[in-house]
């Protein structure tokens, strides 16, 4: 399963792969904001939180489709597939997600500090958005390997992807938005939001690989 | 061990391509499936594999024991994608592969002796030509044991001299034990091997 991994990242990293897409996209949308909304520095500062989960989720669906669609293409899926007796299925759908998560929302929230700052968020906010955001963000990977697994044998399946994922991690929004709320705002509690959002998380991790092991097994054409 | 199919009809997109196919394979036993383009062979053998549902009937595996529960966890399936990244090299390709198939056989480096691509697991698998990546897929089933080898079109980009290499491979896995269905256009030069053809029209044919 390492191997998985550490070859997934490689994939990740070299040539073509999904990382520089989705940070350019996640600094562009967010670099734009300030210049639409004006210089008001109080109105960014309290919408800043929300305009960088919402530019990270985007940037995470940016890339959801290639997850399968490489291995795809290539044969390599098939042979997944075919060693679901030896490397479950599920386990090696999840391994895909976190190498994915490693190399596509990882640079994100590399980024989010810096972009933070261009909002005008003060250090807290900064800090936990940061934090909710490497929290929160994994889920959105396990979701979409579901969307990306049933779109997997459509063509041009990116926008698919996107629009049936979209509905399922409005919740991590949510509760990833309002936590940052919390910890800003005294009189919001910062600790209910945030564990519903380590709970998402968690409850996708199981739930997404599953269901998308389920979508390829019996996709496959 | 041995490989069971039992009155098999595949279908395409709804359509029936062939039905009552059955077969049994012992050990060092050989099918090669034969037939005209779009008779089925690719078909038939995802079915075997179990990446395709079969309409009817069933495959299954006979005295495969723990290691080999099942006919997908006994076979090595050489599509007509080569499964390898071309943004890795060679050996990072079979490296990995070596490690997610599990049951380690040749290591890399002697793979790509046996298929005479030694010396070149240094270059991205992207740089070589049809019939290297070719060889290069073949090298993936020698890495990592698997009793039963679904080969389809396993010579399509194979130089004469390749080819022969391959056979020679092939027997050698059969003389170990193993079990081949092979589809093909071409001779595959096998010893003792079955021949399935696939017609055309669906209408049962049997071999073995």
């Amino acid at each position: 399963m390492l191997a998985l991994y550490l070859r997934d990242i490689r994939l990740g990293l070299r040539a073509g792969g999904g990382a520089v897409t989705g940070v350019l996209f996640f600094l562009a949308l967010v670099a734009v904001i300030p210049f639409g909304v004006g210089p008001d520095l109080n109105l960014l500062a309290r919408i800043g939180p929300a305009i960088l989960w919402i530019g990270a989720l985007f940037s995470s669906l940016l890339g959801l489709d290639r997850l399968f669609q490489g291995d795809r293409d290539d044969g390599s899926l098939d042979l997944i597939v075919m060693a679901d007796e030896r490397r479950m299925l599920a386990l090696s759908i999840l391994v895909k997600c976190l190498a994915h998560w490693t190399t596509t929302a990882l640079p994100l929230i590399v980024a989010t500090p810096l972009l933070g700052l261009m909002m005008n968020m003060d250090a807290t906010a900064v800090g936990v958005t940061t934090l909710t955001l490497l929290v929160g963000t994994p889920a959105i990977a396990f979701v979409g390997a579901t969307g990306a697994a049933v779109a997997v044998a459509l063509p041009r399946g990116g926008v698919l992807v996107s629009i049936l994922v979209l509905p399922l991690v409005i919740p991590v929004l949510i509760f990833g938005v309002s936590a940052v709320d919390g910890a800003i705002g005294d009189p919001q509690p910062f600790m209910p939001p945030f564990l519903i959002l380590i709970a998402l998380t968690l409850f996708f991790a199981v739930l997404g690989p599953v269901a998308a092991a389920a979508a390829l097994r019996s996709g496959t054409d | 061990m041995r490989l069971i199919a039992e009155n098999l009809a595949g279908e395409r997109g709804g359509e029936p391509v062939f039905s009552g196919i059955s077969f049994s394979l012992e050990e060092t036993g050989a099918l090669v499936v034969i037939g005209e383009n779009g008779a089925g062979k690719s078909t038939l053998l995802r079915i075997v594999a179990g990446l395709l549902h079969p309409a009817s009937g069933a495959v299954r595996l006979e005295g495969g024991g723990e290691t080999w529960p099942d006919v997908a966890a006994a076979s090595h399936y050489l599509g007509h994608e080569n499964a390898m990244k071309p943004a890795l090299t060679v050996g990072e390709n079979l490296g990995y592969w070596r490690d997610f198939l599990g049951e380690q056989h040749l290591t890399v480096d002697e793979a790509l002796d046996e298929v005479g691509l030694a010396g070149i697991g240094h270059l991205p698998f992207g740089y070589l030509s049809t019939g290297q990546r070719r060889r290069g897929a073949i090298a993936r089933m020698l890495v990592s044991y698997r009793p039963l080898w679904l080969l389809d079109e396993p010579t399509s980009g194979l130089d004469a001299r390749s080819a022969r290499m391959f056979s020679a491979l092939v027997n050698a896995h059969l003389g170990d034990g193993g079990i081949v269905v092979a589809a093909t256009h071409v001779d595959l030069g096998l010893r003792e091997a079955a021949q399935l053809e696939l017609g055309p029209v669906p209408s049962p044919h049997g071999a073995g």
